[in-house]
């Protein structure tokens, strides 16, 4: 694949001065909207997990005219939902040494350095915010019997920052959020639509003004216009088919965004979690996750010896090797994700794994249940043991769990600047599905952190200031026009295909070669077979695609076509950029980069930038955006 | 294993629907009851007929978006667990199996087993929030809440809103839905404000969707994924007549 540099990326809009005072500044600077003039103010939010529902909601609150989209059936099902482990914020109600600052070094290490200081100094800033608004939402976090709130450790941290509600963090927040916006659904000022799929983007006279939807009920196309537009539709882990993410989580929205102007950063950023249920099956449809909050007591460990086929039971202490103790003695098995994930595949690939087809390691809880007692275990963890149980029939008390690595989150997304605006003026991006605050890893409980703060206090101040410099004019009648004929276009070419395999057959072919050739390890050579079967794939895919049914229905096997179609896009320009960031850096590993005890090994000299892609139909166009650290000395991370 | 299905088919809100047969072979007892769907999608696909449409998204019993009655029971017979994480381990080579779309008059089919819950949104619409808008919250910890009652808001609050209860009640009842909420909100200080304001509000507005009364019979707790206790009920018929009275 062709690609050609373009100028770099000099400013990012972030005040200057004191990183403590930036965001200060930037809230002061921002212009106001008159009271009276934001309820005729049109904002379109897509999405409605944590950054879009807290953002809607948000936005009504303030008085503005809010549209809200998600493809379910409701704004409570968006993914967000699914989160476990907890909530960072910078509280230090242990009074154990924690700080703002010291969360925001933790992040920008954790991110090993490839993050920008001010958005994440303000994201651990905002952070506090979170906790005292979700509380008053009724939020019900773990307790302790004081009255007061409970906390635990994650990965990449060494103080207790985490605030949790069970194993069901991501959900008691999303319900928070989720009832907010409905409240503002009942006092007019958002306007929910519920299964609709956002299928392009209006840009009128330059500026985002709208987007084309498809209700997924009647099929029916629909133009909504606005003065702004704000993505939050989340990350793109399915195109690797197996992930942890929402079978209906896509690219779609965020893609076609891209295509008409938006750039795209770091594409190849993904996240492998290291704690989650192994794949049993070729029929397997997703992956789910184990909490990364049972490092805190599980310890993680394989057989010393290579086709050890014993029950694990029966291995003796002195033949097992409990391999991130022993690595990283200072942190164990709370390392950061990648670290975790990548030790895990290095076992694995020495032939000590576990379970069927040797992939696989243990994650034990027998000594926590001979310290704690079970009771204990089952307050802190039953949920998740349960869950585990149920799916692989093997009950977690007796035996220890089986985990492998898989795909959870993505660190890459569309480019945003300090205002959390992307280059297509008037065009939004919050959450997972922009780039901003998490570099090259995203460190645990710190994604229901950075959605909340987009959406929660970030956005409705720096939209403010966008929308109080408009108005903005009429909105070409062409553009959207042409927006409505290429979506319409594009549904009938899918339809007439009418070949012999099935979208999801495609998908997973794909995702197969993306988890081969673009996973927790990159090379030169399987970068370049990928980028060279990608296109072959997708050629294949537009002559042989099956799609039954008609387009003025509900029809899932079109909907589903449609994402594919964008992920064999979005696929190839992650290759890209894997092939051309020859450092390893955080979960983005590149085997020819490591030092000589196989750890990550970044190039600063080169690579010390955001990588934002421009689409074009010659080929992507690169703009660099140069990274500086003022205040967190780059260092080589080390956990050991 | 192979096994016999017996679907509900039923192209649009005005069709009539009825229930056709399916085999399906070769299914691994380690897969999900809706993979082993996907499996028989696929080929229906490639055969030309229309795949069976059914709602799911998270796959792993949190979104509450997947749901159908098998063997007549909403989410099937296995207890405290969502359709998406039911495996086929729990049914018999060579069984038969009917799946059916949630049943009651609120929750009118919109396609096959999809059908539409909106009625539920508009249950929190009346009240089930509490009213704070961003940036206005003290310091989390200015109210200290007891930790017992932290963990019984929690266990309200785990509602899925996946309608099962709706599905398994005779009379079509919203009460457990209606009732996590109320419980989940009442328990905490920050609840009480609105407490009575919002139990009279969502029931009421559970009336007007057309759901019936409670009875007590119990089917509701006893299909829940995730065992919402039936006291709920009795918190949120206090509030609504405490509400009323005044």
């Amino acid at each position: 694949m062709k690609y050609t540099e373009g100028p770099e990326i000099r400013d990012t809009k972030a005040p200057s001065g004191p990183i403590e005072d930036r965001w200060e500044k930037r809230k002061f600077s921002a212009k106001l909207v008159n009271p009276a003039n934001k309820r005729k103010l049109n904002v379109i939010v897509v999405g409605t997990g944590l950054a879009g529902g807290s953002a809607a909601a948000t936005l009504g609150e303030l008085g503005y005219n809010v549209k809200s989209f998600c493809y379910q059936d409701s704004p409570r099902r968006a993914h967000s939902i699914a989160a476990q482990g907890g909530i960072n914020a910078a509280k230090n109600y242990r009074g154990d040494g924690d700080s703002i600052y010291r969360l925001f070094y933790d992040t920008v290490k954790g991110g090993d350095f490839r993050a920008r200081e001010s958005n994440v100094y303000r994201l651990a800033q905002v952070s506090v915010n979170i906790i005292d608004q979700a509380v008053a939402q009724g939020v019900p976090f773990a307790r302790e019997y004081g009255g007061l709130l409970d906390t635990r450790s994650f990965g990449g941290a060494q103080v207790s920052r985490t605030f949790y509600a069970r194993g069901q963090t991501g959900q008691q927040l999303l319900l928070g959020a989720y009832q907010a916006l409905e409240r503002q659904v009942a006092a007019g000022t958002v306007e929910m639509h519920t299964r609709h799929e956002m299928l392009d983007l209006i840009v009128s006279d330059g500026r985002a003004r709208g987007i084309i939807v498809r209700d997924m009920v009647t099929g029916e196309i629909e133009r909504h216009l606005a003065d702004a537009v704000v993505l939050a539709t989340g990350g793109y882990g399915n195109v690797f088919f197996l992930s942890t993410n929402a079978k209906g989580c896509n690219t779609t929205a965020i893609w076609r965004a891209h295509e008409r102007g938006a750039y795209f950063a770091n594409p190849c950023y993904t996240q492998i979690h290291p704690t989650c249920i192994p794949v049993s099956g070729e029929y397997q449809s997703k992956l789910t996750l184990m909490s990364e909050s049972l490092r805190n007591d599980g310890r993680v460990w394989v057989p010393l010896r290579k086709n050890d086929d014993r029950a694990p039971g029966d291995i003796p202490e002195d033949e097992r090797d409990y391999y991130l103790e022993r690595i990283y003695p200072s942190f164990g098995n709370l390392v950061p994700r990648d670290i975790a994930s990548r030790a895990a595949k290095n076992v694995c690939d020495e032939g000590r794994g576990v379970g069927p087809g040797g992939l696989g390691v243990y994650l034990d809880f027998r000594d926590a249940i001979n310290r704690l007692g079970r009771d204990a275990v089952e307050k802190k963890y039953g949920n998740l043991f349960e869950m585990y149980e149920r799916i692989t029939g093997e009950n977690p008390y007796d035996v220890p769990m089986r985990i492998y690595p898989a795909v959870h989150y993505t660190m890459g997304g569309l480019w945003v600047d300090y205002d959390l605006q992307s280059t297509i003026p008037g065009l939004f991006v919050i959450g997972e599905a922009n780039f901003s605050d998490h570099g090259a890893n995203r460190l645990g409980a710190s994604a229901l952190m950075q959605g909340l703060a987009d959406g929660y206090f970030v956005l409705p101040t720096t939209i403010g200031d966008y929308l109080a410099n408009g108005p903005y004019g009429d909105v070409d009648e062409e553009a959207v026009a042409e927006a409505e004929i290429k979506v319409r276009t594009k549904i009938d070419r899918l339809l007439a295909v009418n070949g012999t395999r099935t979208p999801d057959s495609f998908h997973r072919e794909l995702g197969k070669l993306m988890w081969d050739y673009c996973g927790m390890e990159r090379t030169e050579e399987s970068l370049r077979k990928a980028l060279e079967r990608i296109p072959e794939l997708r050629e294949e895919f537009w002559q042989n695609v099956k799609v039954s049914g008609t387009a003025e229905e509900l029809n899932q096997v079109l909907e589903k076509a449609g994402r594919v179609a964008d992920f064999f896009d979005l696929a190839e320009l992650m290759c890209l950029d894997a092939l051309v960031r020859t450092e390893s850096c955080g979960g983005h590993f590149r085997a020819e980069s490591q030092d000589a005890d196989g750890e990550a090994l970044r190039d600063d000299e080169n690579f010390a930038h955001v990588s934002a892609w421009e689409y074009s139909p010659d080929g992507p166009i690169l703009h660099k955006e140069p990274l500086e650290y003022e205040y967190v000395k780059m260092t080589q991370r080390s956990y050991k | 294993m192979n096994l016999t299905l017996r679907v509900w088919r039923q192209s649009g809100p005005t069709d009539k629907g009825r229930m056709v047969t399916y085999k399906v072979e070769d299914v691994s007892p380690d897969m999900s009851f809706l993979e082993m769907l996907d499996v028989l999608n696929e080929k229906l696909i490639l055969e030309g007929d229309d795949p069976i449409a059914f709602d799911h998204d998270c796959r792993e019993g949190i979104c509450g978006m997947c749901g159908m009655v098998i063997n007549g029971v909403a989410h099937g017979e296995q207890r405290a667990t969502t359709t998406c994480q039911l495996h086929m381990r729990h049914f018999e080579d060579g069984a038969e199996i009917t799946i059916e779309p949630w049943r009651a008059a609120p929750f009118p089919v919109v396609k096959d087993l999809v059908v539409d819950r909106s009625a539920f949104d508009r249950i929190i619409q009346a009240g089930g929030f509490v009213s704070v808008p961003a940036g206005s919250a003290p310091d989390a910890h200015s109210v200290p809440v007891r930790k017992e009652d932290a963990d019984a808001a929690f266990d309200a609050a785990t509602c899925i809103g996946c309608g099962a209860c709706v599905a398994a009640c005779p009379n079509g009842s919203a009460s457990l839905f209606t009732a996590a909420k109320i419980t989940h909100l009442s328990l905490l200080p920050q609840g009480q404000p609105e407490r009575l304001s919002r139990a009279k509000a969502m029931v009421d507005q559970m009336d007007a969707e057309g759901f019936g009364g409670c009875t007590n019979t119990g089917e509701c707790t006893a299909v829940c994924p995730k065992g919402i206790p039936l006291d709920t009920i009795a918190r949120m018929n206090s509030d609504y007549l405490k509400a009323n009275a005044k």
